[in-house]
């Protein structure tokens, strides 16, 4: 549906990538372990090897949860565009396709210390 | 059948007030809060000017109810007697 | 000489006729259509303006005589506030940071109130429909105004109320209220009736201003209940307006009914969104409460709002499209909200706190179904990790919502411990949601929300590129004194020195 309004209507979207200064936006969160109330919003050049993601900022991130101790990255199930997807640890963020404002889930079976089962 | 309710400031201008409500309505039921009385009644509640000047011993124009009213709910008919809130299902 | 003539009392009907429609005329050197250029564009088919129906009555004479009465009412308690330094009489200091959101997100959601109302007055050709709303219009600012004046005397004793007008227009959480009420401005004179005069107003505000402003009045705070109680004074004439305005467009035409019921669809959502804090404010931020949320939600949104759609339900309306995912997300909202406060305190001005074990057992009663389950768990974690001297902060900044501006904090409706993922791709950029209500927004008008400023995504773009002390400065964030944990804050310290000196020799 189009916006009702006088004449035309264009909007102008504010979070381009063209407007991060080389930069994109990755989201990441981690399932059922909602001590951290929302996806991590995460600000990083598209060359950064995701392998520098996950050890640098994201395990940084993840370490006031109990479970982040036992957390092995090489046995958790990802996702992206919240369907099933396995990250080449040693390629870009761009060469992993994850484009900007890509949202990246991971899952820890049996390992959901403060979460309740559904 | 539909609740409908009317909330005052509980004060000295509208203890009477909330009087000539509960003999107008007697099967509304006055809540009690901090602050303020919520009257709830069932599918509709009557305000009478009438009522309300026997009660405050003086006149009243039904729209010195806008002074210390907090909220309504209903469809509201107002004219210089009654104001009547009422749900039609 | 001059005859003395007895003025003749006029009826309320007469008088509002002669104080109303009478004041009307029609145009003759310009067409109707050009004096009145916006109320054709959404769709609206409005045959007769004549039927629109105050059921009030009230004429601007009487307005102007009750609401001066009002304001005395409000000064005489204000001053005695100032007085005798009412401030001491809060149960708690921690109280306040829910009057500091109010400040920072409300009252400026006031004043645009005002501004809308001021406009579509403007722009409705019938004559009772102009008066009403220019009412509205006044009222809308007289809230912001005694708001920001009553809330002003804690700002000689208290942080976080400084900068409200800095945190208004930069700070993250206060774009929530802001976009919703820009959303409701840059819409067409119906939909923003339908916005704020229906949904928030008849449906929300009632959430809003009577079980809290009644809750203020338990924790001693006097200013906020004045000004509360004041304010919801005009918000009973307010949400009559809406009632009447829905009821006049779905008898004008039947075509209306669809345009009608899709707005009531996306306001209710932006509304249940833009109030959802009000639940934190009720379970987490009164010290003495004097009902849940849910409880709140209980007798406002299902018994009153149910009432209401089953009203309008002749018309052919049906309840909003979110109705039922709104009550699945009740026992949850409120521990979601102060979580994430929680975590990101050293972003807020205002302060946020561990529930104590006391709380923690009134919300296990108020929620026995989820707190223990889903969310004690967390605040022991929490508490464990702040005992430790290691207190959580999560310094991953949270994804927002396109359309509500929240920080992604709920949970599908039917899974409370997974996160509610929802994006839409639109011209080949990705957009994320908070929930299935926020997408289905975005989806209906696109073009509207990306345009979205999410504080967010901003903080890493033109002039702050990601330094959070420039950020600070930037949204007028002292740290250590704004923001943070309750427990060790200038506010409590200061609050506990000054009771003490109030209520003691020493």
């Amino acid at each position: 549906m189009t916006v009702a309004a006088i004449r035309e209507y264009i909007g102008v979207p504010r979070d381009s990538v063209e407007n991060f200064g080389g930069k994109q936006i990755v989201y990441a969160s981690w399932d059922r372990h909602l001590l951290f109330a929302a996806p991590f919003l995460l600000c990083l050049p598209p060359e950064t090897r995701f392998r520098d993601l996950v050890e640098g900022p994201l395990t940084a991130l993840v370490q006031a949860d109990p479970d982040a101790a036992a957390l092995d990255w090489t046995k958790v199930e990802w996702l992206k565009d919240n369907q099933p997807w396995t990250p080449d640890f040693d390629a870009s963020l761009a060469d992993n396709g994850i484009g900007h404002k890509d949202q990246l889930r991971f899952r820890t079976a049996g390992l959901n210390s403060l979460s309740a089962a559904a | 059948m539909s609740t409908v309710f009317i909330a005052l400031q509980a004060n000295e201008e509208t203890r009477p007030i909330i009087e000539a409500i509960e003999i107008d309505n007697p099967q509304a039921v006055v809540n009690r809060q901090p602050a303020m009385v919520k009257i709830d009644a069932p599918g509709r509640l009557v305000i009478r000017k009438s009522t309300i000047e026997e009660q405050l011993g003086r006149e009243f124009d039904l729209q010195e109810l806008h002074i210390n009213l907090i909220s309504l709910t209903g469809n509201v008919v107002e004219d210089d007697e009654t104001l009547t809130l009422s749900w039609n299902s | 000489m001059d005859m003395k003539v007895a003025k003749k009392k006029l009826g309320l009907k007469e008088k509002y006729k002669l104080m109303t429609r009478d004041l009307g005329w029609d145009t003759t050197y310009q067409t109707k259509e050009d004096v009145f250029p916006y109320v054709g564009y959404e769709g609206i088919k409005i045959h007769d303006w004549e039927k629109w129906e105050d059921p009030f009555r009230l004429t601007m004479d009487a307005y102007w005589k009750y609401q001066a009465e009002k304001e005395r009412k409000f000064y005489a308690i204000i001053d005695a506030h100032a007085q005798n330094n009412g401030h001491l009489n809060l149960t708690d200091a921690r109280y306040l940071s829910a009057l500091k959101i109010f400040l920072q997100a409300i009252s400026p959601g006031e004043y645009a109130a005002h501004k809308g109302f001021a406009r579509v007055g403007r722009e409705f050709p019938g004559v009772g429909t102009q008066v009403a709303c220019q009412m509205q219009a006044i009222d809308e600012i007289r809230h912001a105004q005694t708001q920001i004046h009553a809330m002003s005397n804690y700002n000689r004793y208290y942080n976080g109320f400084h900068a409200f007008a800095d945190t208004r227009d930069r700070i993250w959480y206060t774009s929530v209220a802001r976009s919703f009420f820009d959303d409701a401005m840059s819409a067409g004179p119906f939909e923003f009736m339908i916005a704020i005069g229906f949904s928030f107003e008849y449906v929300l505000t009632n959430l809003l201003f009577v079980p809290f402003m009644s809750g203020a009045a338990y924790n001693g705070d006097m200013a906020t209940v004045t000004f509360g109680f004041s304010a919801q004074s005009d918000e009973a004439r307010h949400m009559t307006l809406g009632l009447e305005c829905i009821k006049f467009m779905l008898e004008q035409d039947p075509d209306n009914l669809p345009i009608v019921q899709n707005w009531i669809d996306k306001w209710f959502w932006r509304g249940f969104r833009v109030l959802g804090l009000v639940s934190t404010m009720m379970d987490y931020m009164l010290p003495k409460r004097v009902m849940s949320w849910r409880e709140a939600w209980d007798i406002y949104g299902v018994e009153n709002g149910g009432a209401l759609f089953k009203d309008l339900a002749r018309y052919g309306i049906k309840p909003p499209k979110g109705w039922d995912d709104a009550e699945k997300a009740i026992d949850h909202m409120s521990h979601q909200f102060m979580l994430g406060l929680y975590q990101w305190s050293f972003g807020t001005a205002f302060h946020s706190w561990i529930p104590s074990e006391d709380d923690m057992n009134w919300l296990s009663a108020k929620y026995p179904d989820t707190f223990d389950k889903y969310y004690r768990p967390r605040w022991k974690h929490i508490k464990k990790l702040a005992d430790a001297g290691t207190p959580f902060k999560n310094y991953g900044l949270a994804k927002l919502c396109q359309c509500c501006q929240l920080p992604t904090v709920f949970t599908e409706p039917d899974d409370p411990t997974l996160t509610c993922h929802r994006e839409s791709v639109y011209n080949g950029q990705k957009y994320h949601f908070c929930s299935d209500g926020c997408k289905n927004v975005f989806d209906n008008e696109p073009e509207k929300y990306v345009q979205a400023w999410l504080p967010m995504p901003q903080l890493f773009q033109e002039p702050i590129n990601g330094d959070l002390g420039a950020w600070m400065e930037w949204v007028s964030l002292r740290d250590g004194k704004d923001n943070g944990d309750y427990a060790g804050s200038e506010d409590q310290q200061n609050f506990e020195a000054w009771r003490g000196l109030a209520t003691t020799n020493q």
